[in-house]
């Protein structure tokens, strides 16, 4: 391959400019989904061209980036895009939570806590939260500008008539600084008191809806529940198998083909440095003893 | 009375005469001479070209000739009563709640209503097991009944009966003669047509001849 | 009587007129609704009678004339300039707007608990319990067996959908509620519950309602008053029972001649 045929971090500096716009406005009124031209990028659709674009935009020579799928540094989404900017921006990339400055994510929260001066970058299917139940754009757009969010209590009624408690486990609705009722993405619900008050900065890209939003650092972000049924952190109930963490969000491993199967931390980064500095702790492979499934939520 | 393509049907004119409390005024003279159109226009239901229809409440005064339908409907609550010569049935409404209804319109409770519907039903010879049945499947006698009952259970100032025992049997005709002498007694001021001379005789206290107002067609 | 009579309108409509480009939708109608009193429109397909609901609650910009409401706080205000909000928080709260077709009023894909309970939602209520017991209430009085409130209306008979959309607007007490033809297409026997249903809510909560209807047979069952339109235009207007048993324009006499006898 020859020279830098790229502009840094791939997209032109006009498109860079039209998306910090975007972003900036989205910070201005957090929660809101500001429209943007968003472009095609050298990835289909699905596999994080929001994210990645927002990620562009921001990128400078001095970051350090670190891109997570579902937690895990090492799936193929994490390391092409990874790639990508290390390719097209020259970035420092890092698989280290603490040590990166932008973190682009798809489906999870890091487990350690995010501090000033990190950003983390959302990939984002569907931004609209409001779309099970309203599919006009018109309409939805209408009630986000009036603030009439009844309809995503429908939602969790519907939840709560059909299964005796509210099963929405990911893409669990916010509502950010008691305004704009925001879907996070599908991260699990686990994540979501992360979000609130959070240090650093959070972006949200949508690729194919052309959609960006924000959460300023340390915004209130509310998980919208009943009062009879209110809102509650899920987590599989037993500890890492790899680490024995019992606060971190846990993965089910297929292990065999009998039904052999293990939980472990789905943040790699942080079950690896648990690991690393507490061998001792170490809880080996998958014993016969593995929780079953019926451990229902704590 | 206005019918189609503009034909005007002059039924009466120049009809006048007054009723008082406790009084019970017949209207008389043959079939079509205009008798049931004269209660229909003093409940409102007709519309009169000229004239007053003046109705005394206390001290005061309506015209429903000239009153807004708002009015007649407050009139209807709370003043004039109706007993036509047919039952208007609603579908699934039960028979002690058709009789109950106009005075739980005005505010008795549903209980009660249905207490005092259930009473007056039995005098009227209304078979208890027919209370719970809408009227619709009833003999004409008996929709005639259930009808007068209707009609007779709120206490109204004013009550207007277009040929209340048409189709009883004597039994019958005898309780709703007592009916209207008890309501006389009341103070109510009534306006009948009846063409059964027995009856007649038995509640009339004036009688008009309204053949004399017809118009020459 | 005096208090009725000395009370003021809930809603007004003076010289309301819409044009659809040079066709006329319906011309210098005025009204007046007091709070209980049930408003027929009746009238031919075509008629304006549809237009004329739509001026009326607020759906269409009429090109001349306008329409009053008095608020829950006793302030009469035109409807043109209530804000966007204003307005749909009314349509929320203090109306309800029945649909022919259910399917335009209700969510197919929701339970019936959620479908009745979405204005309570709508309106804050943030406790399930309360929501639902409240939900559950309301499908007893429209006539829908709880055991079903958890099912959609898609597994619904049409008759059923028709009373859960009914319970669905009612359970905000609204004060005004606006129908457009409630019973069309419906068999007669389920036609008859719905109206004896809808007649008995209207009493008793003391609603003012205006149904469009090109059935009189609606009209004489539900309505006190009642106005005939043609060609845009309302042609006579009155008591009920007034107009149907002595209509005076040869227009309202031909409608009165074709109900066929019951």
């Amino acid at each position: 391959m020859s020279g830098p045929t790229y502009n840094f971090a791939y997209l032109d500096e006009q498109t860079k400019r039209m998306i910090r716009r975007a972003i900036l406005k989205a910070i201005a009124v957090p929660g809101y989904q500001v429209p943007f031209a968003s472009r095609e990028m050298p990835m289909p659709y699905g596999w994080g061209t929001g994210g990645v674009q927002v990620t562009a935009a921001i990128l400078g020579p001095d970051d350090v980036l670190k891109v997570i799928d579902q937690g895990s540094d090492d799936t193929t989404n994490a390391v092409s895009i990874r790639k990508f900017f290390a390719k097209t921006a020259g970035v420092r990339t890092t698989t280290c939570t603490t040590e990166a400055t932008v973190i682009q994510t798809r489906h999870r929260i890091p487990e350690a806590p995010l501090g000033e001066g990190q950003v983390l970058v959302y990939q984002v299917p569907i931004p609209e939260p409001l779309r099970f139940l309203e599919p006009r754009e018109t309409e939805t757009r209408r009630m986000h500008a009036l603030a009439e969010y009844g309809l995503i209590h429908v939602k969790l009624y519907e939840d709560i008539a059909r299964h005796g408690h509210i099963a929405t486990t990911y893409a669990y609705p916010v509502q950010v600084d008691g305004r704009y009722v925001m879907d996070p993405s599908p991260t699990p619900k686990f994540d979501n008191p992360k979000m609130n008050d959070c240090a650093a900065l959070q972006l949200f890209g949508a690729g194919r809806e052309k959609r960006i939003y924000a959460i300023p650092p340390h915004t209130t972000v509310v998980s919208l529940d009943f009062d009879d049924h209110p809102f509650e952190r899920y987590r599989f109930d037993a500890p890492c198998a790899l680490c024995g963490a019992t606060d971190s969000y846990l993965d089910e491993v297929i292990t065999d083909d009998e039904g052999g199967r293990m939980f472990a931390c789905s943040d790699t980064d942080y079950c690896e440095k648990r690991r690393a500095t507490n061998r001792d702790d170490a809880v080996p492979g998958n014993g016969p003893g593995a929780p079953a499934m019926d451990a229902a939520s704590r | 009375m206005h019918m189609q393509g503009g034909a005007r049907l002059p039924v009466v004119s120049g009809v006048a005469f007054a009723v008082r409390p406790g009084e019970c005024v017949v209207l008389a003279g043959p079939s079509g001479v205009g008798k049931s159109s004269i209660l229909r226009m003093i409940y409102g239901s007709y519309r009169c070209d000229r004239g007053h229809i003046l109705v005394r409440n206390g001290d005061v005064t309506i015209d429903v000739a000239a009153a807004e339908p708002r009015q007649i409907i407050a009139l209807r609550r709370h003043l004039i009563g109706y007993v036509s010569q047919f039952l208007r049935a609603l579908p699934r409404v039960t028979t002690i709640d058709v009789v109950a209804e106009p005075i739980v319109t005005v505010g008795v409770s549903r209980e009660e209503a249905r207490r005092r519907a259930a009473e007056l039903l039995r005098r009227v010879n209304i078979p208890e097991r027919l209370l719970g049945l809408p009227p619709a499947t009833f003999s004409g006698g008996e929709q005639q009944r259930v009808n007068i009952a209707r009609g007779f259970l709120p206490d109204l100032p004013v009550l207007l009966l277009d040929e209340p025992t048409a189709s009883l049997d004597a039994v019958n005709r005898a309780a709703v003669v007592d009916l209207i002498a008890e309501k006389k007694r009341q103070g109510t001021a009534i306006i009948a047509v009846v063409h059964d001379d027995d009856v007649r005789a038995a509640i009339a206290d004036t009688i008009i001849d309204i053949s004399r107002f017809a118009s020459a067609a | 009587m005096k208090q009725i009579a000395h009370d003021q309108p809930l809603l007004v409509a003076e010289g309301l007129s819409k044009w659809y480009g040079r066709q006329i939708g319906c011309r210098d109608v005025s009204l007046a609704l007091y709070e209980g009193e049930v408003l027929a429109v009746a009238g031919e397909s075509g008629s304006g009678k549809t237009t004329l609901l739509q001026l009326l609650s607020g759906q269409l910009e009429p090109t001349a004339g306008r329409v009053l409401y008095r608020m829950r706080d006793g302030v009469t205000r035109e409807l043109a300039a209530l804000g966007q909000a204003e307005r749909r928080f009314l349509f929320r709260t203090d109306w309800g707007y029945v649909h022919q077709d259910p399917v335009l009023g209700l969510r197919m894909a929701v339970s019936a608990g959620a479908n009745v309970g979405e204005r309570l939602m709508a309106v804050g209520w943030r406790h399930y319990g309360r929501i639902r017991g409240t939900a559950s209430s309301w499908l007893d009085r429209v006539e829908i067996d709880r055991s079903r409130i958890d099912d959609a209306p898609i597994t619904y008979s049409g008759g059923m959908r028709q009373r859960l959309q009914i319970a669905r607007n009612l359970i905000t007490q609204p004060r005004l509620v606006f129908m457009d033809e409630p019973t069309g297409g419906l068999d007669v026997s389920v036609q008859a519950r719905l109206l004896d249903l809808v007649r008995g809510l209207v009493a008793e909560l003391g609603l003012a309602v205006i149904v469009v209807t090109h059935d009189l047979a609606v009209a004489r069952l539900l309505s006190h008053r009642i106005m005939v339109m043609k060609g845009g235009e309302a042609i006579e207007t009155g008591l009920t029972d007034q107009v149907l048993d002595d209509p005076h324009e040869p227009y309202t006499q031909l409608l009165v001649s074709s109900i066929l006898p019951p």
